[in-house]
Parts: structure tokens; sequence; C-alpha cells
């Protein structure tokens, strides 16, 4: 049995060094230069692991691309067909080349292994969070310690606008959101029509907004500035309209802003249920 | 041969199938209405909400209703308002009420001073079990809640377009356009009856309980 190894070993050799070396140049820089500015960016502490975890990805990705690249390079020059030359004739079949097959699959292996390890590591809602929602009661290892003195936040999702409730601030409830930097907060997503998702991009929270329902996601911002918010569930006609722009402002600012929300919205607030978690849950109001 | 044939009558039937669509799409898209300008940086656009849109193809479903110029009522949710103006809004409002799921739209936004007129009455609310519609605009922070006629009315109107001698409501406020931009609004009353919970049908097609705006 003609083996692999045994007709095209110095061929894969060469390939071999060019790829480690190729890869070696071209992974850190990828980390080190392009990982900083992957989204969602660094605005919260959930999205600076989500920023992080795409730098991996992309690191991990790089030598499988710089392999192809190698390889479909090294064919080209030295494979071509020279004018002049002798027609290229294909090579006896490749079959039962232990090592090969040894090598793929161990390759493979590792790799398709440490990703699958480290997605589920990166994904176990614990202080690093993964910014998804939690359910009602998340489990012990999925609350963050500064939970106890989290700024709750209530996200009602409704076809097509986002509001926003804040049970520490009276039970205001706001079209805008703002929210206070380095302070932990406790969203309570939830929907009192359809099912929708509220994506707070920046902050890297993407928690489902379900009718009867509350989804808890924990996220502290650590940058001021602006975050893009939408709607990941595909929700009716508006469904493309259904974002705003909520902002990551100082201590001071926010408490500025929060009085006088509840201030421009007492005319509504009077009109309130109680606060809960889950928004109206019945449909108490309806047509026809 | 055969094959060739065989793909030709496909690609024409395809083609036929996207033509008719498009073409579908364009003819049932209700038309774009100018609001009547009164004036160096102000118009007026009126308004009507009526329980039954009265024609065909869907008799039965609530919908709004837009005055030209010469008057008469249009079937569009399709406004062309002039930039950085004041838009004067005079809406009749036909239907009875049905309420707002969420009772933050009760509240009128982003008519300057926050108020309404219903009726002559100065108003920044109103109860929010009482809404028939709302005419709110989200991206120009616009909302205003119209309030329902009475169910123990003794002249409701059957279908529209309405005029005055049935049971209505005058609900009368000002806005700012901002930039020039296309902007969408709608209705956030749960308000198409025999439609799950009241969103479906009329809540989820342009021209009737939503449409465009267009500020050039």
């Amino acid at each position: 049995m003609i083996g692999l190894w045994n007709r095209a070993g110095p061929l894969i050799r060469r390939l071999i060094v060019i790829w480690l070396v190729v890869s070696a140049i071209t992974s850190p820089i990828l980390y080190f230069l392009l990982g900083p500015h992957l989204p969602p960016f660094g605005m919260s502490d959930v999205s600076g692991f989500q920023a992080f975890d795409n730098a991996v990805m992309v690191s991990i990705v790089d030598p499988v691309i710089v392999f192809l690249v190698v390889f479909f390079g090294y064919a080209l020059v030295n494979f071509r067909h020279h004018r002049g030359s002798a027609a290229l004739e294909d090579g006896p079949p490749l079959r039962g080349d232990g090592r090969t097959i040894a090598l793929w699959i161990t390759v493979t292996g590792l790799m398709v292994g440490f990703l699958a390890g480290w997605g589920s590591y990166e994904l176990w809602p614990g202080e690093h969070g993964a910014g998804g929602g939690q359910a009602p009661n998340p489990i012990t290892l999925a609350v963050p310690a500064s939970a106890s003195t989290a700024l709750q936040v209530q996200v009602i999702g409704e076809q097509w606008a986002w509001t926003f409730r804040f049970p520490a601030y009276g039970g205001v409830e706001t079209t805008d959101l703002e929210l206070p930097v380095n302070q932990t907060i406790e969203f309570h997503v939830t929907s009192i029509d359809v099912i929708h998702s509220f994506w707070a991009y920046e902050l890297g929270v993407k928690a489902d907004a379900v009718p009867g329902t509350e989804n808890i996601a924990f996220v502290e911002p650590l940058q001021t500035g602006g975050f893009s918010i939408r709607c990941a569930e595909l929700c009716g006609l508006w469904h493309g309209h259904m974002s705003t722009t909520g902002h990551v402002v100082s201590n001071s600012a926010f408490q500025t802003w929060i009085t006088g929300q509840e201030a421009q919205w007492a005319p509504a607030t009077k009109q309130l249920d109680p606060y809960s978690p889950v928004y109206h849950e019945q449909p108490e109001y309806r047509a026809g | 041969m055969k094959k060739v044939v065989g793909v030709a009558v496909g690609l024409a039937v395809a083609v036929a199938l996207v033509v008719f669509y498009i073409v579908d799409w364009v003819l049932v898209s209700p038309p774009i209405a100018t609001a009547s300008s009164t004036g160096t940086q102000t118009a007026n656009l009126v308004l009507q909400t009526v329980a039954a849109y009265g024609s065909a193809p869907n008799p039965d479903w609530v919908s709004y209703f837009e005055q030209d110029a010469q008057g008469q009522w249009e079937h569009t949710t399709f406004f062309t308002l002039p930039a950085h103006s004041v838009i004067n809004v005079t809406i009749y409002q036909y239907d009875g009420a049905s309420g707002f799921r969420n009772p933050l739209w009760a509240q009128v936004r982003g008519t300057g001073d926050g108020t309404m007129g219903l009726n002559g009455k100065t108003m920044n609310a109103i109860n929010f079990a009482d809404a028939a519609h709302s005419f709110t605009i989200p991206d120009l922070g616009v909302s205003v809640p119209l309030q329902g006629v009475p169910a123990t009315g003794s002249n409701p109107c059957p279908a529209g377009p309405c005029d005055t001698s049935f049971d209505h409501n005058t609900i009368k406020f000002s806005f700012t356009t901002g930039a020039p931009g296309e902007y969408r609004w709608q209705c956030f009353v749960p308000c198409a009856a025999g439609t799950f919970q009241g969103w479906g049908g009329p809540m989820q097609t342009l021209g009737y309980m939503d449409g465009e705006i267009y500020v050039r």
C-alpha cells in the first residue's frame, strides 16, 4: 500500500512549516490588533466577554483559513501546467493511510472538542453571563455577587415599541432608557402581546420577551455612551422599526433623568397597575 | 430541445409571478396624501377614525381616513408633511373604546405642551380603558390617545367615511416635524376586533391602523 506520507512526505512537511509560520504570525496579529475592535465591543462586562470570545474564535479560525490558502497557493505555484511540458497525470487514489486518518481525526476532534468546551463555559450564565435571559429564578451561580444592589428595570415589548419600568422609582414607565454606569442592572424582560427579543447590542444583552413570562438578564455597563436597542424576533409589520437608542450615563445624570421622567410621566403612572414581574398577565383589554 | 423549452417556460412563469406580485403590491398600496399648507411652516392634517372601513376588501376593519384639500375623505394612512413645520391635526373619532393594554399610551406626548383638545377641553391624558385608538409617531415622540365614543350613543356611524352628524369626539393637537425623512406611525390600541387579542388584521396592515409619514 502506497501511503500518502511515503509519496508526499517532503511536500507535506513543507506545507506544514509554511502553515505554522504564517499562522504563528497572523493569529496573534488578529487577536491583539483586530480583537479589541470586534463587536459587540466592551461597553459592559457581558459585551466585553463576548468581544473576547469573538477574538478567540477569530484566532482559532485563522489557522484553518491559512491552511486552505497556503494549500491552494502552493498547489497553484507548484502544480500548474507549464507551457510545453507534458500533461500532468493524476496520481493513484489514496486508500487506507492510517496516519493521515489519525492526524485528520485528531486535529479536527481537538478543535471541535475545544470549541464545544469553550462555548459551553462561556455560555454558562455565571458572573460573566452570556447576556441572555435566565428565567424567573436564576440558579445561584447565575446571579452576580452585586445582584443585591442591582437596579431593576422591567423591559416591556409590544407591537411595536419598547418601554421600560423602574420599580425603584415609583414604578414609572418610560419610552426611553438611560442607565447609570458601573451599576449592576437587572433586566426583567417580558411582552404584552407576541414574542419579541430585547437586544441591547453594545451591552451584550439579548433576552427573549415572552408574554406571561419574565426573563432576567444581568449586566453592568462599564462605559458611558449610546447603545442600540432592537427587536431580534420577527414580530409583525413594524418589526424592523422596533428600535431605539439607550444611553449609559453617570450616576448623577441618571438621577436627574429619572427624576424628570417621574414628573413627565406622572399622568400615566397614576393609571399603571402596581409593579408586577409579568405585565398584564392576562389580556384584560381587547377589542371585540 | 425539450429541456430548453421547459426551462424557458419555467422562467417565464417565475418572471410573471414576480411581476404580478409587484404590480399587485403597488396597486393595493394606499395613496399618499399631502397635508394642506396654511402658510409658512404650518400645515393642517385632518383625519378620522372609524369602526368599519365599509368597502372591499375589508369592510369591517377599523380604519383611518384622511381629508384632502377639497374636503373629500380618502382612505389612506400615508401623508406628506413639510419639514420643520407645525402640523395642526384634527381627528374626528367615531369608534367605540377598547382600551390600551399598556396604560402608558393614555398620556399625551410630543405636542409641545403635552396636551390635546378633546371636544374643546384641554387634557394631558385620558382613562386608558376609554381609548379607541391612538395616533403615535414613535420616532418623533408624538403620541395622542383618542377617546372612544360611548357605547350608549344614539347615532353610531356604521361605516366610514363618516360625517359629523354621527356620534364622535373631536381631538385637536399640534406637533412639530423635524428633519426630512420617513416616519412610521401606528395605533397602539389593540383595536382589531375579531382577531387574536385585537392585534391582527388592520393592526398589521398598512392603510388601516398603520402608515408612513413622509417629511419633505
